[in-house]
């Protein structure tokens, strides 16, 4: 799986409150929630970001509550894929349940910029940045969380492994 | 219990509940799930990836509990709608656990009251506080609402074995130093991922003695250090909690001697006084002496972290035939019906009231800007609550202070933070 386009660089530590504020959560659409991800932050995030762009964060992304808003919210708005130092656990099991693939590189996290042009590699883990021309590796996203992705996330997964016929 | 080699408390249960003799840190396994819990938050999400599975059934009836508790009762329509999907999904599967407003209060008070988690059991929930379990001994984690709607399906969720740290607590507490400041010295020392991935031991002469509420503090807020559970061995205060609430059969277990943890901390307790977090973050802690002063608009004593029956009696002891400052507002929010309606009995919302509070039938509330308390922007709150992120209750540009109850009530009579030991004088 591949993926290319401009990065949205952030800090670290950033909250699951940060990234959907828990005042729209009294509703689910993905399409709805989108419209306000990263809102308090960066308040241009929403009107700008293109499908296909890549978020790039320091230390512990999506720390906070469980909601699966977060990613979702983050999915919907087009991002294709999360680069960080290291992620909460929850966001981690979600954003992979969602099918929204996260890698963690420690290097990369420090040497990208904000509005690099990045293209990703996931099957081998590799991150090349085009506008700076360097390239880095993360760590291997273990089989059983590829095969997730490979499926589209964990419900399609489950229902190919509770329904085989169909 | 023996087993095969030495192990954690955590690393028993799920190696048990994996059916396995023995399971190690970073191991993936696949475990069955005595209870899985959702809210009028992350249940409508879990239902629609439920029904997207394919199945008919939730693996027992019995074992799915849904809890709305955090806007409700419903604050807007957008909430009610919520709501509805919660209460027609427990009505077609018939679920023997779902707590409508009148019976409810916040999830994770109101699972242990009613005994519906016991040492030694699995409970995953769609919220990340679900850790407050790791209390009774019981492995208990935050998920979302996907993996809640394959665990309401299947009973089974795969998980990574946590490494286990462990922190011991020795020595004396000092007047007014509780759970939450146990908590959020620890917090302060370790940071906000200082635990992550990784289950958190608590234990000690001080946790030995520790009252149930202040173990459920405790544990509560693993997850504000990156944790994946809490966890606190059962003992003799543990079954007695347990008696009075439920008759189902249950197992114990604990940590073999020579078990390995990643990390050991120590901490001599006879030092520490109450603690303040400082906004945006849980892990910039002060001592309350050092805070400074700073002047609040709103106290909020409530939440599934410090809304027991313990923290109302402390603040009551504080609030007793005294009013609140003139410039500030008093929400205090029993976390669920039965600690309400043992206030009432006790006399204790009649001192809230007389002091000036507003007392609110249980919910989430404020403590996630939801409502029952919303911060407008530039004010200052100071709340029981475990978060205090940018924006957590209410305008992105309003702040958030976390305490213990004892400085909550005292900083409300103040009208500024402060150290309940200004308005008590010395008189223990
Ligand atoms: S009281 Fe606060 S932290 Fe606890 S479950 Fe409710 S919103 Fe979450």
């Amino acid at each position: 799986m591949k993926f290319e386009g401009r990065i949205w660089k952030f800090g670290s530590d950033v909250d699951t409150d940060a990234i959907i504020p828990a005042r729209y959560l009294n509703q689910s659409d993905p399409k709805e929630l989108a419209k306000h991800a990263m809102e308090d932050e960066r308040p241009e995030f929403v009107k700008e970001v293109k499908p296909g762009d890549l978020l790039l964060a320091d230390k512990n992304f999506g720390c906070g509550s469980s909601r699966e808003h977060a990613p979702l919210a983050l999915k919907a708005a087009g991002i294709s894929c999360i680069i960080a130092k290291s992620f909460a656990r929850i966001f981690f099991r979600n954003s992979f349940n969602l099918g929204l693939p996260l890698l963690e590189s420690p290097e990369a996290s420090e040497v990208i910029q904000d509005g690099d042009h990045v293209r990703v590699d996931l099957t081998i883990g590799e991150i090349e940045d085009l506008t700076l021309g360097k390239k880095f590796h993360a760590t291997p996203i273990p089989p059983f969380m590829q095969e997730l992705l490979q499926d589209g996330g964990l419900i399609p997964h489950l229902r190919k492994k509770m329904n085989p016929q169909r | 219990m023996k087993m095969s080699k030495p192990m954690t408390i955590t690393e028993k249960i799920l190696a048990v509940h994996a059916a396995k003799k023995a399971v190690s840190p970073g191991e993936l396994i696949e475990v069955r799930i005595d209870l899985a819990l959702a809210n009028d938050i992350t249940a409508p999400l879990a239902i629609q990836a439920f029904k997207e599975i394919g199945v008919e059934k939730v693996f027992n009836r019995n074992r799915v509990v849904l809890v709305p508790d955090h806007f409700t009762p419903a604050k807007d329509i957008p909430s009610a709608e919520q709501c509805k999907i919660l209460r027609e999904f427990a009505k077609t599967q018939r679920l023997t656990h779902y707590f409508e407003v009148g019976q409810c209060g916040i999830e994770h008070a109101l699972l242990p009251e009613k005994g519906l988690v016991l040492p030694g059991e699995v409970v995953v929930g769609a919220d990340s506080h679900t850790c407050t379990y790791g209390a009774l001994g019981a492995f208990s984690t935050g998920v979302g609402s996907t993996d809640l709607g394959a665990a309401m399906a299947t009973g089974r969720l795969w998980l990574k074995v946590p490494e286990s740290l462990k922190f011991i607590y020795y020595g004396k507490l000092n007047p007014w130093v509780s759970g939450k400041d146990l908590i959020l010295a620890t917090i302060g020392d370790i940071g906000v991922d200082g635990a992550r991935y990784q289950a958190m031991e608590f234990c000690g002469e001080v946790i030995k003695n520790l009252p149930m509420s202040g173990r459920f503090t405790m544990a509560n807020m693993a997850i504000e250090a990156g944790g994946k559970n809490g966890m606190i061995e059962p003992d003799e205060i543990t079954f007695q909690f347990i008696k009075q609430r439920s008759k189902r059969p249950y197992k114990t277990y604990d940590s073999d001697p020579d078990a390995h943890y990643a990390d050991v901390k120590e901490y001599d307790v006879s030092k520490l006084h109450p603690q303040v977090a400082l906004p945006h973050i849980p892990s910039k802690v002060k001592d309350v002496r050092e805070v400074g002063k700073v002047k609040i608009d709103q106290v909020v004593i409530g939440s599934c972290t410090n809304g027991y029956l313990d923290d109302l009696r402390v603040a009551a002891k504080i609030l007793r035939g005294k009013k609140i400052a003139p410039s500030l507002r008093l929400i205090i929010i029993p976390a669920t019906q039965d600690i309400y309606r043992q206030a009432l009995k006790e006399g204790l919302i009649e001192i809230f009231l007389s002091a000036g509070a507003s007392v609110s039938t249980p919910t989430c509330g404020p403590c996630l800007g939801g409502h029952m308390g919303v911060l407008a922007e530039g004010e200052k709150a100071l709340a029981t609550t475990n978060r205090n992120f940018r924006g957590r209750m209410g305008h992105p540009n309003s702040e958030v202070y976390l305490s213990g109850p004892a400085v909550a009530a005292a900083s409300a009579i103040k009208g500024r933070i402060c150290h309940p030991e200004e308005v008590m004088k010395r008189r223990v």
